[in-house]
């Protein structure tokens, strides 16, 4: 069948077998940074966004993402390296597996909420594994980053 | 991930109940556990053109269509209100976010499986399923029938006069629950849903009238030894049927505590 | 120091945060074939028939391998990656008749797509004569039911290691009189202690290429940590020579120790080999999970002996190890179970460590971070921390007591002397970090919850003495800047970034301008690989010494272009200029600024020449060589020391459990980059917590791993944990690069013990085996009140 979607700002017109996932479409069509970590939908590694919304590509058909909008972190290179800085100054970025869904789904959180606790950061993350880190220096990472934010946007007076 | 041959968003619910009638066609919710089964699909039905993504809210009922993600019942402050944030708690910790984006409330109802926190939760209220053939049938009939290759089309909740609260134990803290506990506090007494005994979730209810009929000091410990002497738990690699038992008791002591308090 | 110490951003970082295609499977040519495995549903069978006819037909299908194809009576090998002579039995053929796990390979297929291939699978009919199995690891040894029955099994090196008795290694070593030691005691703990086949569960699954290059050899791209020792295996498995065989590793996303082992490479190697096409294989996470290289599980007895004051007097200590299928890494992991947790105890007057490790049918065991000091160190600190209890005495103190010192020879560490130690402070550090006084043992929290504290030490090694090999080779390009090469595996540690500091620090450069060439057998110099925490320490040291050599190099060329001796210049990182006696320092600096733009006879300005002109001659009429290979291997492995402690919160109704804080201390020596060793601990940390408390290992009976999946295979997520804290109380090891340890595997070692000491302090309740579920203490103390009532 024939599926046209948006992805990272370009449209893109194929065929497919009905049942492709959309991790290995986003991959055929050069989105390498979404990974395969699993079959069971637990570790978030294939996180993009259909339709602004964060989901396991490796749950989707393909041919549902038909007529939407598919981003990965290809098509979000300046956020990625703006925040993925915070986590790099950390060293959590470790072996960076983990690193595309983690920073989608932190980039999805920090859309949802602009300035998360840690408890919401935690909560909102917590498909995203990771087995190097422990987490702690990503929550580091994250911290700083929502700092800097804050200063930079003239609210750090304010309160939180 | 087995094979689908065909892929269809279905234009109307007649559309896909027709499709839905080949034995090897299969309705797609969000998708996630079917993903996981080993079958051959011919016709992947889609039911997302349908409108059915949505959640309303009257003075009577919520309407809940069968594509609302469980994330969208997470989100949901009708739902969070009604229930005290029982709902909320009943989905926050299935596996991450971006899961809860495509498992929908469909999928979870129709499935009726055993680890189910939806269904424990939507089991402990005043609950209905409407089928597209079948019509309107409440949950906990729903919940003791077989499949069948009808269409879920909506969940409703008729609101009543009740305070709710839900409680899960896992192994560890995005995992399947060991146990399920969704306690309704009504006018007439509690209703207590309890799942993942492996089972699904079975009702058991404790009226005032009992209550008052077994004068006992301590209502919370009462209602525990109560459902602890009924319910049927078993054993899996999660837990033992001994340990499902004795949490069953625990929650349920804890609900009534808390909800006596309301 | 200038880079060393200092917490510089990975080489790699911004590639890896803006999701660059750096990993195997992103760079593997479009057209490989695709490699998958027919596996065995029987523990212990023979194959008596494969019928592929039928998938052969399959379009696309390219080739089916079995047994047929590979004579079953040439020469085994081993998977795993340790220096030849292996240690660990030749116990492997490529395809074998005789299955001896459930996931074990039956058939290779390989085809143009997944789909085919899948297809294929289905169709291929093998008929088996079902055996039956050794699922029970104590009845292995000596059993009449033979793991390996074969007459070409191989022992390489004695390790007492018998096939017809499904013994993999048995050893035997003490000092001092035990009996008479635990004799004179005043109390002995006696208990046997239970760990499971953990999964190191690494994001990335086991991933190859394979492609044949210009001069016909086998090119191999794998996610492994042991390019060298892959080769070998390889032309071992193949029956080819080395020489036609290239591995390399691109970015790896995870290891360790669970890509110490050739897991993957064999498959597609072979089917390259044999159809001269590029192919290449993905396991999936249910194949790591049932079909790789987990923990072995081991259950130790220990018998410790102490007196009233607390005094330890001695260990005795007996490991009965499951190395699984096959014996990779058996005979070298249950050593480390004694001989890195009873060298902590200094004041010990005898130790006694026995050790048999035994082959049974199930999925064969491997290399993971600790590679069995984990399973001791928990058997060891679990038996002194109840010896405290039994003491009244705070574990701190006791450990105080009895702990090694710096200087102390250790009979149990091969007898080597601990040449740097700051464990002490390591101690009263983490005590400090817990807020222990205030805390220990347990607080009752009011809400059915409890908060307890327990804590561990922990030690490990810095490489294998004597054996681990690393080298470096840098080399000066023009411009100025440098190339280092290395055969160690950065598997997302840093290493990489790390030794490029070291190289920075000596050669007064900044670390961009080192370009660090990753292991590729072809050109890398030779190294054992990124095991066994060598890197840091015996790499390092590689790297350290072979900057030392290219200074010189540096200032031999530039004396040569400043017409002057050598033993007159010096090298500041940017010019090496000549350094003449008899001058103040404000005259040379004087002279030099005049001449800045003065050529004369030497055409440089002055009594200096840069290293960019330096380089730029090497290029011309030259035969300095601006570059050196040095080779290192070290005759200690001094330990790197760790102590944590664990805050649990438990429900005592439900049983939940939580570690809402962890603390530790680590001596690592000098931590080369602060950032990355701080995050290796945080990780190894909460590795040890998922083992301790939610990473479960269970077989039915017919052999079968229930946990097959990460649905079924808990680890950590964020939501698991509260804080991790780690700080570093630092000695200083001459022997290492600017004092510098290991940190790699240590770090894993301290929650076992800290997290069921707690559970102990919150329930009352001693738990042996692990993971400690919350079923297993809701019922402890469901039944403890139960008694008291």
């Amino acid at each position: 069948m024939n599926i046209t979607m948006i992805l990272n700002g370009k449209k893109i017109s194929a065929d497919i077998d009905a049942d492709m996932l959309l991790l290995d479409f986003v991959r055929d069509h050069g989105c390498y940074s979404v990974k395969r970590g699993c079959e069971t939908s637990n570790c978030g590694l294939c996180t993009v966004f259909l339709d602004e919304k964060p989901v396991l590509s490796c749950s989707v058909l393909a041919a549902r993402a038909d007529g939407k909008t598919v981003t990965t972190l290809e098509g979000l290179q300046e956020e990625a390296a703006e925040f993925g800085a915070f986590i790099a100054d950390q060293g959590a970025e470790q072996c960076g597996f983990c690193n595309p869904g983690f920073i989608m789904n932190a980039l999805a959180l920090f859309r949802e909420k602009e300035y998360p606790d840690e408890d919401e950061i935690r909560e909102y993350l917590a498909g995203n594994l990771c087995r190097c880190s422990g987490y702690e220096g990503q929550l580091r990472g994250i911290q700083a980053f929502l700092a800097w934010k804050k200063e930079k946007s003239g609210k750090g007076t304010e309160e939180a | 991930m087995r094979v689908i041959r065909e892929y269809k968003r279905a234009e109307s619910l007649e559309e896909a109940w027709q499709l839905n009638q080949k034995k090897s066609n299969r309705v797609l919710g969000g998708m996630v556990w079917l993903k996981m089964g080993k079958m051959q699909i011919g016709t992947a039905i889609d039911l997302s053109g349908l409108g059915l993504g949505t959640i309303e809210e009257t003075e009577e009922e919520f309407r809940i269509g069968c594509m609302v993600t469980l994330r969208d019942l997470e989100l949901d402050p009708g739902l969070h209100t009604y229930t005290d944030g029982a709902v909320r708690e009943s989905v926050r910790h299935i596996v991450g976010v971006q899961f809860r984006n495509l498992a929908t409330v469909g999928g979870s109802i129709y499935g009726r499986y055993g680890f189910s926190d939806v269904l424990t939760m939507f089991l402990a209220m005043d609950s209905y399923v409407e089928l597209y053939k079948g019509g309107v049938i409440p949950l906990k009939e729903y919940a003791k029938m077989p499949y069948d290759r009808d269409i879920l089309v909506r969940l409703i909740v008729k609101k009543e006069k009740a305070v709710f609260d839900y409680q899960s134990v896992r192994n560890s803290q995005t995992d399947f629950p060991v146990l399920t506990c969704a306690v309704a506090g009504t006018e007439s007494g509690y209703r207590f849903s309890i799942g993942a005994r492996p089972g699904k979730a079975v009702l058991f209810e404790l009226t005032d009238a009992d209550i008052r009929e077994a004068d006992v000091e301590n209502v919370a410990e009462y209602a525990a030894k109560c459902v602890k002497k009924q319910i049927e738990t078993g054993s899996n690699t999660r837990g033992s049927a001994e340990y499902r038992k004795h949490l069953a008791g625990v929650l349920v002591k804890r609900a009534v505590c808390k909800l006596e308090g309301k | 120091m200038k880079y060393v110490n200092k917490p510089v951003r990975k080489k790699d970082a911004m590639q890896l945060v803006t999701g660059k295609p750096v990993y195997t499977d992103d760079i593997a040519p479009k057209d490989c074939l695709i490699v998958k495995l027919l596996r065995s549903p029987h523990a212990n069978a023979l194959v008596t028939s494969v019928n592929k006819a039928a998938a052969m037909k399959v379009d696309g299908i390219e080739a089916i391998y079995t047994w047929e194809d590979i004579p079953q009576d040439g020469r085994r090998y081993t998977q795993a990656g340790q220096t030849y002579p292996e240690m660990s039995p030749y116990d492997r053929l490529i395809l074998d008749r005789h299955v001896r796990y459930v996931g074990d390979v039956v058939a290779i297929v390989a085809g143009r797509d997944e789909k085919c291939v899948d297809k294929a699978l289905k169709l291929i009919k093998v008929q088996y004569e079902v055996l039956e199995p050794i699922l029970d690891f104590h009845t292995a040894k000596d059993n009449r039911i033979l793991v390996h029955p074969e007459d070409n099994w191989e022992s390489l090196v004695p390790v007492g290691a018998d096939n017809k008795r499904n013994l993999c290694a048995h050893d035997e070593t003490g000092s001092g009189d035990i009996e008479e030691a635990l004799k004179n005691s005043d109390m002995i703990i006696d208990h046997v202690y239970h760990t499971k086949a953990c999964q190191q569960t690494m994001m990335e699954t086991f991933r190859t290429f394979c492609t044949i290059d210009t001069y016909g050899r086998l090119n191999v791209v794998s996610s492994t940590q042991i390019v060298f020792h892959c080769r070998r295996i390889l032309a071992n498995a193949l029956h080819i020579p080395k020489s036609m065989i290239r591995v390399s590793k691109p970015r790896i996303g995870g290891g360790f120790g669970a890509k110490q082992t050739a897991i993957s490479e064999v498959y597609p190697a072979y089917v390259t080999w044999m159809t001269k096409k590029p192919s290449k294989i993905v396991f999936t996470r249910e194949e790591c999970m049932t079909a790789s290289t987990p923990r072995h599980e081991m259950e130790i007895h220990v018998r410790l002996g102490a007196d009233k004051d607390g005094t330890i007097n001695g260990i005795d200590m007996y490991t009965l190890s499951n190395t699984g299928a096959y014996g990779e890494h058996g005979p070298t992991t249950v050593g480390l179970s004694g001989h890195k947790s009873i060298p902590l105890y200094g004041k010990a007057k005898a130790f006694r460590f026995v050790s048999d490790v035994v082959y049974t049918n199930v999925m064969s065991a491997g290399a993971y971070r600790g590679y069995g000091a984990t399973q001791g160190l928990f058997a060891v600190e679990s038996a002194v921390n109840e010896l405290a209890a039994k003491l009244h005495m705070d574990p701190f103190e006791l450990r105080m007591k009895n702990i090694v010192r710096e200087g102390d020879v250790m009979p149990a560490y091969y007898g080597q002397v601990n040449t740097s130690c700051a464990l002490d402070r390591c101690l009263d550090r983490v005590k400090e970090m817990i807020d222990w006084d205030h805390k220990y043992p347990v607080r009752d929290m009011g809400n059915g919850k409890v908060r307890a504290v327990g804590m561990g030490m922990a030690m490990q090694g810095s490489g294998i003495t004597s054996v681990d090999v690393g080298s470096a080779t840098i080399k000066v390009n023009d411009d100025g800047f440098y190339t280092l090469s290395i055969g160690a595996a950065d598997m997302g540690t840093g290493c990489d970034t790390i030794l490029a500091q070291i190289a920075a620090e000596v050669l007064e450069c900044s670390i961009d301008e080192i370009t660090v060439l990753g292991a590729d057998t072809d050109s890398s110099p030779y190294d054992s690989g990124s095991y066994a925490s060598s890197t840091t320490y015996v790499t390092g040291k590689a790297v350290e010494k072979c900057a030392l050599q290219v200074r010189e190099q540096i200032c031999r060329l530039g004396a040569e272009l400043l017409k002057c001796p050598e033993s007159e210049v010096v090298f500041d990182g940017k010019f090496v200029r000549q350094e003449s006696h008899g001058k103040l320092q404000d005259e040379i600096k004087a002279d030099t600024e005049t001449a800045e733009n003065t050529k004369d006879s030497t055409g440089f300005g002055g009594r200096r020449v840069s290293l960019s002109d330096i380089a730029t001659a090497s290029q011309c009429g030259n035969s300095i060589a601006l570059e050196a290979t040095v080779t290192n291997s070290s005759p200690l492995s001094p330990p790197p020391f760790m102590v944590g402690a664990a805050e649990v919160e438990v429900d005592l109704e439900t049983g939940e459990a939580k570690v809402i804080d962890y603390a530790a201390a680590v001596d690592c020596g000098t931590p080369v980059n602060p950032n990355l060793a701080r995050v290796q601990a945080e990780g190894g940390i909460l590795q040890g917590i998922g083992m301790a408390l939610t990473e479960n290992i269970t077989y039915n009976k017919k052999g079968k791993l229930a946990e097959n999946s990460l649905m079924q295979y808990k680890i950590p997520t964020r939501v698991d944990i509260g804080h991790i804290r780690v700080e570093f109380e630092s000695s200083y090891e001459d022997a290492g690069p600017f004092g510098a340890k290991s940190i790699g595997e240590v770090v894993i070692n301290t929650p076992l013990p800290a997290v069921s000491d707690a559970i102990f302090n919150a329930t009352g309740t001693r738990f042996y085996e692990l993971p400690i579920t919350p079923e297993k203490i809701a019922m402890a103390v469901a039944e403890r009140k139960a008694e008291n009532e």
